[in-house]
């Protein structure tokens, strides 16, 4: 049951090597971020970019994205961010009931 | 000389313009399609938990910050933990395609310990809280949806790394006995790379967003 062709090439380790570097900095600098004392709103978005670069990070190089061909990612990803983004419809709502809130 | 014609042709299908007609416009393995097609919608799920906790934190008069510095100090740990375990398993795929079927199977071991040691950490940091008076509709701080939102989407994640922690046994125990192949080993990966991902956003929402700074 071996698949030969599986064997066919070995990836060098050192980009994934660097990859976990990059997400362990990426976590330390958002733990210090959490003691700065931001504006939460503020706090958010920065920690949201930094979420969303290690995901885009884990995905392209430890899922493999990255290397298998592009029609994968086309077929997967889009669609998968068009899903969350419309889950954003929710948040008027969360912001007038915010607003509405006894002071 | 049959054979070789067969994987000629085979290759020349597969090579064909993607959207038209290749026999294999992805060029993997059904599974591996059919673990992604599952992240997807695994990813799905965890987004819905997630948005529904951002709607009720943002619409509640005033959200609980509870976690002081040895709990932040240990959901860092427990990501570094998963990060790493995530190296572990680029190593195993590695190793698999190699056909290096113990080597394989050690770096899948080291990935369930850090798997392991992930609940450990975690099912402590949750005893700690419900010994504080947190459970699902009631905690000592205010707005009662905290715990639920907490307990609901910590453990649909610990859910996830606890029967990753099975699957990658059965798959590293398999590939020792040459029962699975390179491909198997791969698409666990996948799944417990995806573990990963999701604690990357509970992590700062979670924890960062509700450290005690003051």
């Amino acid at each position: 049951m071996e698949n030969a062709v599986a064997h066919a090439h070995v990836e060098p380790k050192k980009p994934f090597m660097i990859v976990w570097g990059i997400l362990l900095v990426l976590t330390a600098v958002e733990v210090i971020l959490a003691y700065q004392e931001l504006d939460l709103r503020v706090m958010l978005v920065i920690l949201m970019t930094l979420s969303i670069v290690k995901a885009a990070l884990i995905i392209s190089y430890f899922m493999h994205l990255r290397y298998d061909r592009p029609s994968l990612a086309w077929t997967l990803m889009p669609a998968l961010v068009f899903v969350i983004v419309m889950m954003f419809v929710v948040f008027p709502d969360s912001l007038r009931l915010y607003y509405m809130r006894p002071k | 000389m049959a054979t070789e014609d067969t994987i000629g042709s085979l290759r020349a299908t597969t090579e064909t313009d993607v959207w038209n007609g290749g026999t294999s416009p992805y060029a993997v393995v059904p599974k591996k399609l059919g673990m992604w097609l599952f992240i997807v919608s695994d990813a799905i799920t965890f987004s819905a938990l997630i948005i529904a906790y951002a709607y009720t934190r943002v619409s509640s008069a005033s959200w609980p910050r509870p976690f002081e510095g040895p709990s932040i100090a240990n959901a860092t740990v427990m990501t570094g933990i998963l990060l790493s375990s995530s190296i572990t398993v680029v190593m195993a795929v590695r190793a698999a395609k190699m056909d290096a079927r113990a080597t394989a199977a050690k770096w899948l071991m080291a990935t369930i310990v850090g798997g392991i040691l992930f609940d450990v950490l975690h099912i402590r940091e949750w005893l700690g809280l419900i010994g504080e008076g947190v459970v699902l509709f009631k905690n000592p701080w205010g707005v009662p949806m905290f715990g639920a939102s907490f307990f609901t989407l910590t453990g649909l994640h610990m859910t996830h790394v606890t029967i990753g922690v099975v699957y990658l046994g059965v798959i590293a125990w398999g590939f020792n006995k040459r029962k699975y192949n390179a491909d198997d080993v791969e698409v666990s990966g996948l799944y417990w790379h995806f573990v990963d991902l999701v604690w990357m956003f509970l992590f700062p929402l979670i924890y960062l967003m509700s450290a005690r700074t003051a």
